[in-house]
């Protein structure tokens, strides 16, 4: 540890002696590229070769009901989507769930987020029991909503103020709010656990400052809070969007799709799984995929340069 | 990883490898058939073949698109571990048009027919060839509320008016969520009006005619939007059709024979005033087109066991086991001759004719390699009925026609 930094120290000082220093750092670099050259390879073998693939059969007809029929189509599979009205509606069925879930999602997880952080008892204790929601496996829970306010036998419709033979399932929005009730149960925990790591890390000094100076509790909220959780939020937000923006379990699970609840995913599923049209199906797969990456780059630019692990300085 | 997948490679081709002189072990996919008969029937089977072969079972999912999606997935990838395949009858057209079963000819198809009701042979055949070998059968029969329906009523129209009449507890259970039930019931609908889904002498091409399909559609749609449907009519299925029936605020139900030993364990009261009737007629003056289920069975094209598997298969649809899982399971049997024995009658008390008839009049759905297309797009139209209004009905049924010749060309979304 010392002899290592003292070499580095020397290099500092003395330009023309620059050139060991360099050449140990291009070493280190080295060695670092070598050790990551395994997960490197692996993530290649598994996210990008199957990438490449699905953009390969998106160019070919290709239906393994009509084996002899393979060929190869350009971008036609991809006008047959684009101009399908049925392609245009689930995107924004699922930007709309995506909308509205993240949205509550981000209040009530930052709610509950400042809640744990101001808990004084039985911190383990909260933490832990908040987070039994998002242990649980996603189709589990979305049957279980589905069987609560099934109408015949589910306990929903035996409340007070809903109608006994409400079904929840056979109307666009009914069915919609049942999803995004499913879905923000589900993972409001998992942004509150993102957004309380970044509450603990504000220094508490500036809170005690913003009071001797009089700030009320909601100016050191957006003053203080809000801008110095950016890193947090932005993590917290771009990870629950792109997973909510590919939503298919709990859809699936509750209408199969029905009463134009489908999300795109369900739709590529149709496609892929249900028809056997490898083509079409991967076609739909490269667009989710395309939209995915944009709204990755749209967060990460519309929150400026706070973009996780890079250095803010 | 890729040493692993090595290794398990060679473990997985040793398994298959143990031919060393005993009997050939079969594998037959299928869903787990709740009685239990079938292992029974398959294991007797192995006896008798003087160590020919052994029966050994991979159990599917319940749901019939999840045992297709299961086995496409395997037949997609040449799998060879597959030799048995129970198949819905629907899946015919698909499976012979991949090249993933072996056609019946000879010997094995008269073993595989004789003695068959033709509309269920019908469902086992593509392009006038044999692909299958029908095991059991099921259809849909009208069941109704003998203290409330004086009479069964022969039509639809006359069904509809004695639920009006009977209100309250009218309903009339049906299989209407977005999933194949719902073909099932346009089909039969189609069907007894005197038309089809697709035209009996070109596969690819739309029948659907008018006027017979707007009266189809149009008594399904007069249903869904009177007070005779079920609140959640838009959701029902087999299943949940059976327990409202059960529970006692519908007159009517159109479904499969298991709902008889249902109502016989579970709502004692119900049974006692349960009756059951053909399938109601669309058009006065033509016998109705019961819906026709049923599972057939298939030799996969990449098993290395064809004979084995042929031979198999000729044992377990013998007409004993037949009568064993209509003893066991409820599921009707697809030798004609067989519903004038006293075992089937014990299955259905009184009604065995009644089942026989309504298979021999059914219509099979049609058999088209793009089945799954047209299945999507038929639902994705006509669901949910209760949001068509009866003067919409004729511009339904031109948008259904356009939408079907598109999905029997594989074109477009669905």
């Amino acid at each position: 540890m010392e002899a290592a930094s003292v070499p580095a120290r020397a290099g500092e000082e003395n330009e023309p002696k620059k050139r060991p220093l360099s050449e140990r750092a291009r070493s280190e670099r080295r060695l670092g590229w070598l050790l990551c050259a395994p997960a490197v390879l692996a993530m290649l073998l598994v996210t990008a070769y199957p990438i490449i693939y699905a953009f390969v059969l998106s160019l070919q007809r290709l239906d393994l009901r009509f084996p002899d029929e393979r060929e190869f189509v350009g971008l036609s599979n991809y006008v047959d989507v684009l101009t399908s009205s049925l392609w245009w509606t689930d995107v924004a069925n699922t930007l709309g769930v995506t909308l509205v879930s993240v949205t509550i999602e981000f209040v009530l997880g930052m709610a509950i987020a400042l809640l744990m952080h101001r808990a004084i008892f039985g911190r383990g204790v909260v933490r832990t029991s908040v987070l039994i929601p998002y242990g649980i496996v996603t189709v589990v829970a979305a049957f279980t909503w589905q069987f609560a306010f099934q109408p015949d036998t589910g306990f929903v419709n035996q409340l007070p103020f809903v109608a006994d033979d409400m079904n929840w399932f056979g109307d666009r929005f009914s069915a919609f709010f049942v999803i995004i009730l499913a879905e923000v149960w589900k993972t409001t925990p998992f942004i509150a656990l993102l957004l309380l790591a970044g509450l603990t890390t504000i220094d508490d000094g500036l809170y005690e400052a913003a009071k001797v100076d009089g700030a009320n509790a909601v100016q050191r909220f957006f003053r203080i809070t809000l801008p110095l959780m950016k890193p947090a939020i932005l993590v917290a937000l771009l990870f629950r969007t792109l997973d909510a923006f590919r939503v298919f379990d709990s859809i699936f699970v509750m209408t199969r799709g029905s009463v134009d609840t489908e999300s795109v995913s369900i739709l590529g599923y149709n496609q892929l799984i249900a028809r056997l049209n490898l083509g079409l199906g991967s076609a739909v797969s490269v667009l989710i995929f395309l939209a995915v990456l944009m709204i990755a780059i749209l967060f990460v630019k519309g929150f400026g340069t706070s973009v996780p692990g890079k250095d803010q300085r | 990883m890729i040493a692993a997948l090595a290794a398990a490679a060679i473990v997985l081709s040793a398994c298959g490898d143990d031919e060393s002189g005993g009997p050939t072990e079969l594998s037959f996919f299928i869903f787990n058939e709740p009685s239990g008969i079938l292992p029974k029937i398959a294991d007797a089977c192995s006896k008798s073949s003087n160590g020919e072969y052994t029966i050994s079972f991979e159990y599917l999912p319940n749901e019939a698109d999840q045992q297709r999606e299961q086995l496409v997935r395997r037949l997609g990838a040449e799998d060879s571990s597959i030799d048995i395949m129970g198949m819905d009858v629907i899946w015919t057209g698909e499976f012979a048009n991949a090249g993933w079963v072996e056609e019946w000819t000879g010997a094995n198809e008269k073993a595989a027919t004789t003695g068959v009701f033709p509309s269920v042979a019908e469902t086992a055949r593509f392009e006038d060839k044999l692909w299958a070998a029908p095991i059991w059968s099921n259809t849909q029969l009208l069941w109704y509320r003998k203290d409330r329906v004086p009479k069964p009523p022969k039509t639809w129209e006359e069904m509809l008016d004695q639920a009006a009449e009977i209100g309250k507890n009218g309903m009339i259970q049906v299989q209407a969520d977005r999933y194949e039930g719902l073909v099932v019931w346009l089909n039969s609908m189609v069907e007894s009006a005197g038309t089809s889904i697709v035209q009996p002498d070109d596969a690819e091409a739309v029948a659907l005619s008018s006027p017979q399909t707007d009266k189809a559609l149009g008594l399904m749609v007069q249903l869904a939007n009177s007070e005779a449907a079920d609140p959640s009519q838009s959701t029902s299925n087999e299943d949940t059709a059976r327990l409202s029936f059960e529970a006692g605020s519908s007159s009517f139900m159109l479904n499969y024979p298991f709902v008889y030993p249902s109502a016989k364990d579970n709502a004692p009261d119900v049974f006692k005033n349960l009756g059951e009737a053909l399938y109601p007629r669309v058009d006065a003056d033509r016998p109705s087109a019961p819906p026709l289920g049923g599972i057939n069975l298939g030799v996969s094209s990449y098993s290395e066991h064809k004979q084995e598997a042929f031979d198999a298969i000729k044992c377990m649809i013998q007409p004993q086991n037949q009568i064993k899982i209509a003893t066991a399971g409820g599921l009707p049997p697809v030798t004609e001759s067989l519903y004038d024995e006293k075992q089937i009658d014990d299955v259905y008390p009184g009604f065995a004719d009644l089942i026989r008839q309504s298979i021999k009049q059914a219509a099979p759905r049609p058999v088209t390699p793009a089945y799954q297309d047209l299945s999507l797009a038929i639902q994705r139209t006509i669901h949910p009925l209760g949001d068509i209004s009866p003067d919409q009905v004729p511009d339904k049924v031109d948008e259904l026609r356009d939408n079907v010749q598109k999905a029997l060309n594989v074109e477009g979304l669905l």
